[in-house]
């Protein structure tokens, strides 16, 4: 087994009388990619924003490479090594895609200036499939590859623990492909991944354990064919007529 | 319902969308497949003119020219987008969202029943009317797109990408809501990724390859179609 990276215990956030996240609690072992699941609105991404210091919690516990981190602000998490992409894209609109990776890489932990920034983000570019359009802006791109320099940004900053919200979603099957081996290859060098996602396919050929979320509160978490048999999580997440791909429901 | 002939769109030189040819029926669903990129959300967007199309294109509504028409006149005539990226007034209310979809005259007195259809199909928009629409989750941005697109009660309704961040419980649910709505008298064209939950409600579908238009046929038809299920149902 290996070591624990992330370690959360209780965690809870709430907005107004609304419980967004309710007591929860999971871990994260190094090198693993784990899925975070469940209905719209059951609290995912404010989950990342908890982890990443975009949001404070309200109470719990964050432990982060054995460092408390609940309640840091949201660089120092950074400097310690996690990233994450956001679900609605949030690029520096007025950068060209160079530059946007570019300014992540001053942020990173192992700040990189001049020529040296500047191969790196090549680097990057070509790694998510942006090498032919770094002089582009952002908002020249398509929705995919708006994603994809989401995603290169997070990159730039050379972080340990990954954090993607529903970066696969919208791709069709031949994109969806290229784009689950894109994320098998950074957990191959060795980037540990917490991936929220509610395309049943890349959970299912990405994730090694899943943790499944309903109002808040964690309702299953183990082996990603254990989860998605889960009855609670078919009838709060998956419905009953999901159909596995193959399956003749055309 | 929807006739279009001969749409290009073009930015600078770049042809998005070349020489397109489509109709809607009366109480159909049709659903557009293709890659990102290949040209389907701007033949959506140039229907419901929120881009030029180029010259020569002829699209009609129940037999009334759109073509240059701004796009309030064409909401007006009874087509209301959906367009990729949920496209919400974040500052203000879920209710404002849904108010302000009411605002065409064409709507206006029948809002009371609308606004019920559509709190019948996302209950969750019935619990947060209040909350301030760019602090909803993902997914529930997606329903408050959808539902003030319902609120301008349109003849034709084009969705790009409806079901991209739904759970799958709630997909599928939206799937059904869009038959619902056909039964309503609605018709639907809508560009999907999920072309296996798309093609199963929908009555006939086009393929679109890079700004054209290479297949169509009825979606059962479609979905049988080893081309088809190699490219876009997904091979593993
Ligand atoms: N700033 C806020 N103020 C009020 N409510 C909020 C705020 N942020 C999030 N919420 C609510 O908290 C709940 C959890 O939201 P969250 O974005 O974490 O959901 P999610 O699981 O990521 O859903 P999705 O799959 O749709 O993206 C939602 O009901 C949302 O409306
Ligand atoms: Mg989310």
């Amino acid at each position: 087994m290996s070591r624990t990276l992330l370690e959360i215990d209780g965690l809870t956030r709430r907005f107004g009388g609304l419980v967004a996240v309710d007591a929860l609690g999971f871990t994260v072992a190094e090198h693993e990619i784990v899925g975070l699941l469940g209905p719209n609105g059951s609290g995912k991404t404010t989950v990342l924003n908890l982890l990443s210091g975009v949001l404070r919690p309200d109470a719990g516990r964050i432990a982060f490479r054995g460092h408390a981190i609940a309640g840091l602000p949201a660089h120092r998490i950074a400097r310690l090594g996690m990233a994450r992409t956001f679900q609605l894209v949030r690029p520096l609109a007025s950068l060209s895609c160079h530059d946007n990776v570019r300014t992540g890489l001053a942020f990173g932990r192992r700040r990189a200036w001049g020529a040296a920034a500047d191969a790196e983000a090549g680097r990057l570019l070509d790694r998510v499939g942006l090498g032919g359009v770094r002089g582009s802006l952002p908002g020249e791109l398509t929705y995919i590859d708006q994603k994809r320099l989401e995603l290169a940004r997070a990159l730039a900053l050379q972080p340990d623990l990954l954090l993607l919200d529903e970066w696969l979603a919208g791709l069709n099957p031949t994109e969806l492909d290229a784009g689950i081996e894109l994320v098998r290859s950074l957990n191959g060098q060795g980037i540990t991944i917490l991936l929220v996602e509610h395309v049943m396919d890349a959970i299912r050929s990405l994730c090694h354990r899943c943790v499944v979320m309903n109002a808040g509160r964690l309702i299953a978490a183990g082996l990603p064919a254990e989860v998605l048999a889960d009855r609670e999580v078919v009838r709060a997440y998956l419905g009953e007529d999901d159909n596995d791909r193959g399956g003749g429901h055309a | 319902m929807l006739e279009v002939a001969g749409l290009s769109v073009l930015y600078g030189k770049h042809r998005a969308l070349d020489q397109a040819d489509l109709s809607v029926g009366a109480g159909e669903i049709v659903v557009i497949l293709g890659a990102n990129g290949a040209g389907k959300s701007s033949l959506l967007r140039a229907v419901a003119g929120l881009l030029p199309a180029a010259p020569g294109a002829k699209v009609m509504l129940s037999g009334r020219p759109l073509v240059g028409l701004p796009a309030h006149a064409i909401v007006e005539a009874g087509l209301a987008l959906v367009p990729e990226g949920r496209a919400i007034f974040g500052d203000l209310t879920v209710r404002e969202n849904l108010l302000l979809g009411a605002f065409a005259r064409r709507a206006r007195g029948e809002e009371t029943r609308n606004r019920a259809r559509v709190l019948a199909l996302f209950p969750r928009l019935a619990e947060r009317l209040g909350q301030t629409a760019r602090t909803m989750s993902g997914g529930e941005q997606q329903m408050v797109a959808i539902g003030r697109a319902l609120m301008s009660a349109p003849d034709l309704l084009l969705l790009d990408e409806p079901s991209l961040g739904l759970s799958p419980l709630l997909c599928s649910e939206l799937f059904r809501a869009l038959e619902r709505i056909r039964g309503d008298g609605i018709s639907v064209l809508l560009v999907e990724q999920n072309a296996r939950k798309s093609l199963a409600v929908a009555d006939r579908g086009y393929l679109i390859e890079n700004g054209r238009i290479v297949g169509s046929g009825r979606a059962a038809d479609l979905a049988g179609d080893p081309a088809v299920q190699r490219a876009y149902l997904g091979g593993r």
